[in-house]
């Protein structure tokens, strides 16, 4: 079978002092190969539990994630992972940086440069091979950490807020970016975000996850990422479905942050 | 209160042998202490005047001149903003101008040239004494003083003693700042029945009374002898703090021709070649060490309680169990600041371990690497840091542990040289020692700073 499946996963920690949090409650999902999924919710419903569950960071209480037919266990490198901020390499250039999975692999030398070319290239970071990552801005850094990603080239990108740090217009662009490495490459990306119009610009497919015990509330199928792709993304967040679709998703999230609210208060 | 003398049951004191403190004990302690505040308490503001006055010139004549530009010069906020704050380097440099100042000073140094604390007298002066014998006739003799330097060995006029009366004309040499004893019997009480002095350069003095003749002062012993205390100025003995000039001629000669057969350098290589050693060894198997205990639960545990245990014991604590075990070879020296930088370079891998951003290790995992290789290629850069901050501080101990140790037994090194000078109260010799084992100390630190920054250039912009 092809594709990502998660069946049946659920979640529960332990807590410290003998009570428990189910983050994860019977989640099931399966993306197929090539599809840009973005998952929306309110803070602590379990998107970062579930993603690195996904990434085989976390092994889940209950449930079984497949890759292509095999079960996830542990990390690898065929499941990227593209995180906030921080993940990148201080000590090695750009080059390094990008070249690092290929490196750990034994990669000749000449195929991983030719390959760092390339994404540098396909990133528009051409110019700054040789620099330090802490010379970079955080936008820069975001397209390092896209390409070392990509340099692996993983069957499943998995991104946790990769554009959260940024600023507004950085964050346009970069959102444009990943939409264009989506359509050139074809890689199935599973992408977290805080923002909804990230989440209705990037997702073929927008998954809603409530709270408490974190599940899928509901499931969009949307055009706004087909239409994106090389496109300005101002004039696709003019359509008309686009507004109704967020309001409709900002009422959703506000009320369940709202019942949170109320239940933190009772 | 700091100790409570109240009995204790017998049954404790079975296990404890503990003698409480008397309380003139812990009077004395208390007594001593305080003076010591006061003594600091005065020091310290005599160094604050100065440093006042520097800064009233710094005011006046410098500040005004060169109008300081960039970002800093333009923020309002400054007190408060520790990042505004830099150090003057013009109050540096005064401050240590005055500690030079306070030194010459103290010690009559010629560098200061006019300004000058009152010297001890030397050379000749003299007295004259009244005495009186049972009849009650009196009689005048002079005492000549002849006051010379701790080096000098001058002979003695015998004193032209025509005197006609029964007190006797008498010459004596006493070395500065020091007391000589002139008694009663010299000067004729051995032949003169009930002689007595009453009188000195006229003043009436009694005994247990003191006078003062111009160039010092006698005191009358209860016995009737004269203590002669010539006037011992407010400087310094060499003995105690040699001046700087006198300190600096000592370096060059201690340079030229070393102490006890061993070259100044020499000793200073020595210590800093155990150093280098004992420091690498502690880095060779700390850093390891302490890369184990962030990684594995089981070496965390089996090296935790030995860590924790010698990490707080100081390593001078360590030394007589050393010598006992190596005797005062270079075996137990290298063995102390091994185990000096032992538990310091572990604890400092161990943090850099724990220091690793998670996300860091999870796209390392993420991106294929090996157990081996995130810890090659990810754990141990990002430690670099840590370890570093480690390593500087390690050489200090190291430094200080390896100058205490050789205090205690060695053949060469700095730390030997000073002790061995202070046997023979060859305080030149010790401070030049001091001096050296502090400059060689910052400049390891500086040398760490630097290596540090072109190593590590990413640190702190993680
Ligand atoms: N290691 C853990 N131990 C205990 N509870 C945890 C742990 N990790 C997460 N949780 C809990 O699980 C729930 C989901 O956390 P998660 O980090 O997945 O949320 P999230 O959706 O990513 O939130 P955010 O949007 O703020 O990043 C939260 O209630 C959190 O407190
Ligand atoms: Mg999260």
């Amino acid at each position: 079978m092809s594709g990502l499946n998660i069946n049946d996963v659920s979640m529960t920690f332990e807590l410290p002092n003998g009570g428990s949090v189910e983050a994860l409650k019977n989640i099931n999902l399966s993306v197929q190969k090539g599809e840009l999924v973005s998952v929306l919710g309110p803070s602590g419903c379990g998107k970062t539990t579930l993603l690195n569950i996904l990434a085989g960071f976390l092994a889940p209480t209950d449930g079984i994630i497949e890759l292509n037919g095999e079960i996830v266990k542990k990390p690898s490198s065929e499941r990227g992972m593209v995180f906030q901020q921080g993940a990148l390499f201080e000590w090695m250039n750009v080059s390094k940086n990008i070249g690092f999975g290929p490196k750990m692999k034994g990669t000749p030398q000449v195929e991983i440069d030719a390959k760092v070319a390339e994404l540098l290239d396909i990133v528009g970071l051409q110019d700054f091979a040789d620099k330090m990552i802490y010379e970079m801005s955080g936008g820069m850094q975001q397209r390092v950490a896209l390409a070392r990603c990509l340099a692996n080239d993983p069957d499943v990108i998995l991104m946790d807020e990769p554009l959260g740090a940024l600023d507004a217009l950085t964050r346009e662009k970069m959102q444009s970016l990943v939409l264009d490495i989506w359509k050139k490459t074809g890689k199935t990306i599973i992408l977290i975000t805080h923002s909804v119009e990230e989440a209705l610009l990037l997702g073929e497919r927008l998954i809603v996850m409530a709270p408490r015990p974190g599940r899928i509330h509901k499931e969009y199928k949307l055009p706004f990422a087909e239409l994106g792709v090389g496109a300005d993304l101002r004039e696709v967040k003019r359509h008309k479905k686009f507004g109704t679709t967020r309001d409709e998703i900002l009422n959703m999230i506000w009320n369940m942050e709202e019942e949170i609210m109320g239940r933190a208060e009772s | 209160m700091i100790f409570s003398i109240t009995p204790r049951p017998a049954s404790l004191s079975e296990f404890f042998w503990f003698n409480a403190p008397d309380g003139g004990e812990v009077a004395s302690l208390l007594s001593t202490t305080l003076w010591m505040v006061l003594g600091i308490f005065v020091i310290f503001t005599i160094y604050m005047v100065f440093s006042a006055f520097s800064w009233a010139i710094h005011k006046l004549f410098i500040d005004g001149r060169n109008k300081a530009n960039g970002y800093t010069s333009l923020k309002t906020v400054t007190f408060g903003d520790e990042s505004a704050v830099e150090a003057n380097r013009f109050a540096s440099v005064a401050s240590v101008v005055a500690i030079f100042f306070f030194w010459g000073l103290a010690t009559g140094s010629s560098l200061l040239g006019p300004i000058q604390l009152p010297a001890p007298f030397l050379g000749k002066t003299s007295f004259e004494y009244t005495a009186i014998n049972s009849y009650g006739e009196t009689d005048k003799g002079t005492v000549n003083l002849l006051v010379h330097t701790f080096d000098d060995k001058p002979v003695l006029e015998k004193a032209n003693n025509i005197a006609t009366g029964f007190a006797r004309d008498s010459a004596i040499k006493v070395r500065e700042r020091r007391t000589a004893l002139l008694s009663a019997k010299k000067i004729g009480a051995k032949e003169t029945d009930g002689f007595k002095i009453i009188e000195i350069n006229g003043i009436a003095i009694e005994p247990n009374q003191i006078v003062n003749f111009g160039n010092g002062e006698v005191l009358l012993t209860a016995k009737g002898s004269m203590q002669i205390r010539p006037y011992d100025g407010m400087t310094m003995e060499a003995l105690y703090l040699p001046a700087p000039e006198d300190v600096w001629k000592s370096f060059l000669r201690l340079n030229k021709e070393g102490y006890t057969n061993v070259g100044l350098w020499e000793n200073v290589f020595w210590s800093l070649i155990r150093v280098v050693l004992g420091f690498t060894l502690g880095c060779l198997f700390g850093i390891p060490l302490g890369f184990a205990m962030g990684l594995s639960n089981w070496f965390r545990g089996w090296f935790d309680p030995i860590v924790e245990f010698m990490r707080p014991v100081p390593p001078l604590a360590l030394i007589p169990l050393i010598i006992i075990w190596f005797g005062i070879g270079e075996q137990g020296k290298i063995s102390l600041l091994f185990l000096a930088a032992l538990w310091i370079m572990t604890i400092a891998a161990r943090a850099g371990v724990s220091g690793v951003n998670i996300s860091k290790v999870h796209a390392a995992y993420s991106l294929g690497a090996s157990k081996r290789q995130l810890l090659m290629k990810v754990i141990l850069p990002n430690s670099l840091p840590e370890i570093f901050t480690g390593a500087r501080v390690a050489m200090g101990v190291c430094w200080g542990t390896v100058v205490a140790a050789e205090l205690v037994a060695a053949e060469k090194g700095a730390g030997k040289m000073i002790i061995a000078a202070s046997k023979f109260q060859l305080t030149d010799i010790v401070i030049i020692g001091i001096i050296i084992i502090g400059i060689i100390g910052f400049a390891i630190e500086v040398l760490m700073r630097k290596a540090e920054n072109r190593l590590i250039p990413w640190k702190g912009r993680g």
